[in-house]
Order: structure tokens, then sequence, then C-alpha cells
């Protein structure tokens, strides 16, 4: 629904699903699940697109390997940057307006707020399946200002990421609170970082422990979508920002990764 | 083609605060226009009181999440108190998800004036205040910005001879919070903590483009979860690899010293979780060893003796604490 009269509209009227990626802790892989999770789903033949909230520290564009492509404005908004020529594939970051990648962006609350509110609804989406929203770590400014904006539309739900340990989950348990108290659905919980196979003699060791997003899931009723391993090839790809679905489709990596994006579009569609 | 019109802030204490181009649209201009920002907050100056029992102030920084701040905070308190002579104390100001309670061994504590380990470690965290480990903090900054207000100001902190502050990862809120309360204090500076791989080097360099831009002294940068030694058979793997040349290459560029690398040992994940501390679990372990030599590495040692008065300078970034009400 456009609403001409005022100066931001939404333009999501197109996009099918809306999904949060949260997680209450840091470096717990969100920008990377975010990142595989489209990659899987435009395998899957669905059209995506990415959202990149986190202002101090966006990751997706340099995971997705677009650079700093200049951003341009059409009609309806401005256009994402699509990372294939079939533009099955739509990334919008807040790194893309900074002038210099090391640049700090120190700003306190309210300018996020504000940020945020003009960014999320200024993007010409066009036809997506499914749009995905990575956040910077907590229950902030960043995290009440995406809600705001795009709850006018729709927002589907969130997945939580989480690794094993106790730290990670007991951040995680507090992110379901904020979701219950935001009205956000939970569509389920990815453990990420569990257990690492030693490439030398396969001991499989679990670096921040094992179990704990499982758990978590139990304990608190909510969906467990699967548990990414510790893959020091995902790391490399997203470093290099390659496409690990595309490298290494025998992996045990991918099935889980492809396995958790067919649950969560599952769990979409009902 | 870059399309937001005040990414750039003049500075609230500036000339052109309010009135420059770049102000247009931005949700502080009116005030930052009327002149009010250029007004310190009073409580720079209670802080500034309050903290002069503490000898020494080393804030924990990066601006990657889940490299090990709180880890390496809590570690660098256990060491240094191990020294029964002297006073330690930790404050997390990480607001919305606080893990130091978890760490020291305190989860589920209820109190709101600091808690001891140890005769002589002292911590501080916002989850102390919380009814429940699953309450969760959602609040602006400028509620976030009180919290830390009411931390530094109204803690009975008493003599100490080291606090050491953890804080969340970026630079936002709480980081601005943080320099401009101890403005009027001496900071003997930061360790930023990184892990080896870009994704995260690139976020620390922004850390560390913070810690220019306010003045505050980098102590030196730690390099955390450098390595994996298999248990089994001996063979280091580089969970995260240093593909652009890790911490090493980094302080190379930016002329910073490297304290240390420290190897992921999943010993260390499990001790926090237990809210032990690794040091005495085990205090043979290489990763141990590589705390102790941080701990007693020359940059570090060298805040015993030195008292190098350079003070952080409040911060010109806008908005100021002083919208606490108008965004409130
Ligand atoms: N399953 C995995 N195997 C190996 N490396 C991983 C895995 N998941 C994430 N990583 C690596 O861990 C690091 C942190 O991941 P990422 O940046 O996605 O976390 P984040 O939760 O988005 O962090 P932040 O809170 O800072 O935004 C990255 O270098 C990433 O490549
Ligand atoms: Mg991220
Ligand atoms: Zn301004
Ligand atoms: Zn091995």
């Amino acid at each position: 629904v456009c609403a001409a009269s005022t100066p931001h509209f939404i333009d999501l009227t197109q996009v099918r699903h809306v999904v949060l990626v949260l997680s209450g802790k840091g470096g717990v892989g969100k920008s990377t699940i975010t990142t595989e999770l489209a990659l899987a789903l435009r395998h899957a033949g669905k059209r995506v697109g990415i959202l990149d909230v986190d202002l101090c520290g966006p990751s997706i564009p340099r995971m997705l390997s677009v650079g700093r492509p200049d951003v341009h404005q059409c009609d309806s908004g401005w256009v994402p940057v699509y990372t294939d020529a079939q533009k099955s594939l739509a990334l919008m970051s807040i790194g893309f307006l900074l002038e210099d990648p090391d640049e700090a962006v120190v700003w306190r609350g309210p300018k996020k707020t504000a940020m945020i509110s003009q960014f999320v609804s200024d993007v010409a989406w066009g036809e997506l399946d499914v749009l995905l929203v990575d956040t910077p770590p907590g229950t902030s400014d960043e995290h009440l200002a995406v809600l705001e904006n795009l709850k006018k539309h729709r927002v589907d739900g969130a997945v939580l990421v989480t690794t094993p340990q106790a730290v990670s989950t007991g951040d995680v348990r507090r992110e379901i609170t904020f979701c219950k108290k935001t009205g956000v659905r939970i569509l389920g919980i990815i453990e990420n970082m569990s257990g690492f196979a030693c490439p030398h003699c396969s001991e499989c060791s679990n670096i921040f422990s094992k179990g704990g997003g499982e758990e978590l899931a139990k304990l608190t009723g909510s969906v467990f979508l699967g548990s990414v391993p510790l893959d020091p090839l995902l790391g490399s790809s997203i470093e290099q920002g390659k496409d690990f679905i595309e490298s290494f489709p025998d992996s045990a990596t991918f099935s889980a990764i492809n396995s958790i994006s067919q649950t969560l579009l599952e769990s979409l569609q009902t | 083609s870059k399309f937001i019109p005040h990414l750039y802030c003049p500075g609230t204490t500036s000339e052109q605060a309010g009135k420059s181009s770049s102000c247009q649209g931005c949700p502080n201009q009116k005030m930052c226009a009327s002149g009010a920002t250029k007004a310190p907050d009073p409580a720079i100056a209670e802080i500034g009181v309050k903290l002069s029992t503490v000898a020494h102030k080393i804030l924990v920084l990066s601006g990657k999440g889940g490299v090990g701040k709180s880890t390496f905070s809590a570690h660098l308190a256990h060491a240094l108190a191990s020294d029964s002579t002297k006073e330690v104390a930790l404050l997390d100001v990480d607001i919305c998800g606080p893990s130091i309670p978890r760490i020291m061994g305190l989860e589920g504590e209820q109190v709101s004036c600091g808690l001891y380990v140890d005769d002589n470690l002292a911590v501080m965290s916002i989850g102390f205040l919380l009814s429940s480990p699953d309450d969760a903090v959602i609040w602006r900054g400028p509620k976030k910005n009180g919290m830390i207000k009411q931390f530094l100001r109204d803690v009975d902190w008493g003599e100490l001879d080291y606090l050491i502050v953890d804080t969340p990862p970026g630079t936002s809120d709480e980081h601005l919070s943080i320099v401009q309360y101890l403005s009027s204090t001496h900071v003997d500076g930061a360790v930023i903590i990184t892990t080896p791989q870009e994704v995260s080097l690139q976020d620390v360099r922004k850390e560390i483009r913070f810690c220019q831009k306010v003045k505050l002294p980098i102590i030196g940068v730690v390099e955390n979860m450098s390595g994996f030694v298999c248990p089994k058979c001996k063979n280091t793997s580089q969970i995260f690899p240093p593909t652009s040349g890790g911490a090493e290459r980094m302080c190379a560029d930016l002329n910073l010293p490297l304290l240390g690398k420290i190897p992921l040992d999943p010993r260390i994940a499990r001790s926090c979780d237990e809210g032990r501390s690794f040091l005495n679990v085990v205090p043979d372990s290489p990763a141990a060893k590589v705390y102790q030599s941080i701990v007693q590495s020359e940059r570090l040692q060298r805040i015993h003796t030195q008292h190098t008065h350079t003070q952080t300078c409040p911060v010109p970034i806008c908005p100021p604490l002083s919208s606490y009400c108008e965004f409130r």
C-alpha cells in the first residue's frame, strides 16, 4: 500500500515474505547465515533480497563480493544492487552509503533510528519471494526502528542465530523475550559453529561446546531449524565473497544450510 | 549518489552545529542549532571526582561482535587481581547483552551496588539489575546512556588500582557515553580485540578510527581465536583464516602494538560457561600462557608506572547526551 501523501512510502508490496535474522550475541554468524540462506534460496529458484541494517559493521557487501557500488534512484526509490544478471539476489546495505569503508559510523540511537527509517522505506525491491534482514547484535535502536518500519507492511517472523555455548544462548534467551514483547513470531533457532571436524584427522571438536541451540529451542518451545558446523571452508568462502553453495555442493555444511532453508520456506508458506 | 545527506556531522560543539548543510534532516538539528549542545553534562565533572580514587582505567573494545571482549576483560581482571595487593573492578557496559555475570560465575545474582568475586575483585553489570536472565533490555540509546552514567557516578567504586570496562560491539551510544563520561578523568587507553579474518578486521579498523577521533589512546591489539590445535593430532587449523594478514598485518599498517595472539581453545568457552577463570582451570595451556604474557607485556606494565594525564576529549559527535530528554 503506497501512501503517496507521506514522503516515505514502503515499497514492499511485491515482497512476499519478510524474515529478520536476529541474535542477542555478536559474531555468532548472523551475516554469514543471512548470506548463505539467501544463496540457498536463490539456488532453489527464489527471488531473494537482503537488507543489511548493521550501521556500525555492515558485512554483507563483502560476503557477497559486490564491492562498493554507487546506488541509484528511480521513481519508486533506491535501486538495490543485484549480484547476478538474472536479478534473483538483491542487496541493499547501509555500507553502500559510506564514503570511506574504514570510517567509523559514530551515531547515537536517535540518529540511527532516523537513518534506518529512511533507509528501510525507500528501497525499490520489486518482486521478491523472501526479504532477509540482517541486523546488528542486541535489542536496541536498530531493531526497534526496523520493526516499526517493516511492520507497517509485514514481518513474517524472525530466525534466531546462536552458537552452542551458554554465554551465547543466554543472549538469545533475551532475544526471545524481545520477540515476545514486540510481537514478532519466532520462525526458529539455528545453531551455528557447532562442532569442528579436524581436516587432518577428522576428529570432531566442539570448540564452542555443542547442543545449546537445540536445547534452547526445546526449553522455549521454538522450532529448531538445524545446526551449521564450524567449517573453515565456509569461513574462507565468506571472506572471499564466493558462493559456498556453488563451490561445495557435496559438503555436510551445504546440506545443513540447504535443509534449514527448505524448512524455513515451508514454515513461511504455512 | 551517496544519498544520506547528514552522514557527516560537524560536531555538536562546533560553530557549524545544526547549521551546516549536512545537518539537514538530522533529528538533532534543532537542538544543535539552539546552542544547547555546547554546554557539558554536569555528570561529567561529578564522575571525575568520583573516579579520582581509581588509578587506572582500561577500556576493552572491538568493532566486531563475538570476538571475545568479555572473555578478555574477565581474564584481564582475574589476572590483575591475582596480585592480592591490587584492587580491581570490572564494569560491564554491554546493556543489551551483558555476559560478564555468567563469565564471572555471578549469573542470577541481584544487587544494585556491585558484587565481589574475590576480596579484591568487584564486578558491576546491568545483569545484576534484571529479575531473570531471560529479561531483555529493550532500550534505546538515551536510556542506555543514563544507565552508564549511573554506573559511573552512583556505584561506590572506592579505592581501585584498576577499573576494566567491557563494552558491546560497535561504535555507538555505549562507546560515546563511556568516553564522554570519563572525559574529566584519566583513561589509560583501550585494548582492542579482534579475530584473524578480514570480516572482523574491517569492523575493528572502524573502532580504531573511533579511538583516534575521540583521542582515546590504544594500548594495543589482541588477536583472539587465532588457530586451533587439534587435541588428537596436534595439527593447527585456521578456523578463522587471516586472509588479509590478520591482526599482525593490520597492526603493522596502522603502527599499533600487537599484544598477543590467543589460540582457540574449547576449554575457554567451557570455563566461561561455568563462570570459572580459565587461568585457574588450565594454567599451563598455551592460551593461558598468552593471557599471562599479555598482562605482563611491557605495554600493559607501563601503565602501572606511568601516569600520563592525557585526557580524552569530550566527543563532538552528534547527537549529544543532552538529547536524553528530547528523544526519550
Ligand atoms: N559455520 C561457520 N564456519 C566457519 N566460520 C564461520 C561460520 N559461521 C560464521 N563464521 C565466521 O565467523 C565470523 C563471524 O560471522 P558473522 O560476521 O556472520 O557474524 P555476525 O553475527 O553477523 O557478527 P556481528 O554481530 O558482528 O554482526 C565470520 O568471519 C564468518 O565467516
Ligand atoms: Mg553481522
Ligand atoms: Zn548533526
Ligand atoms: Zn586432528
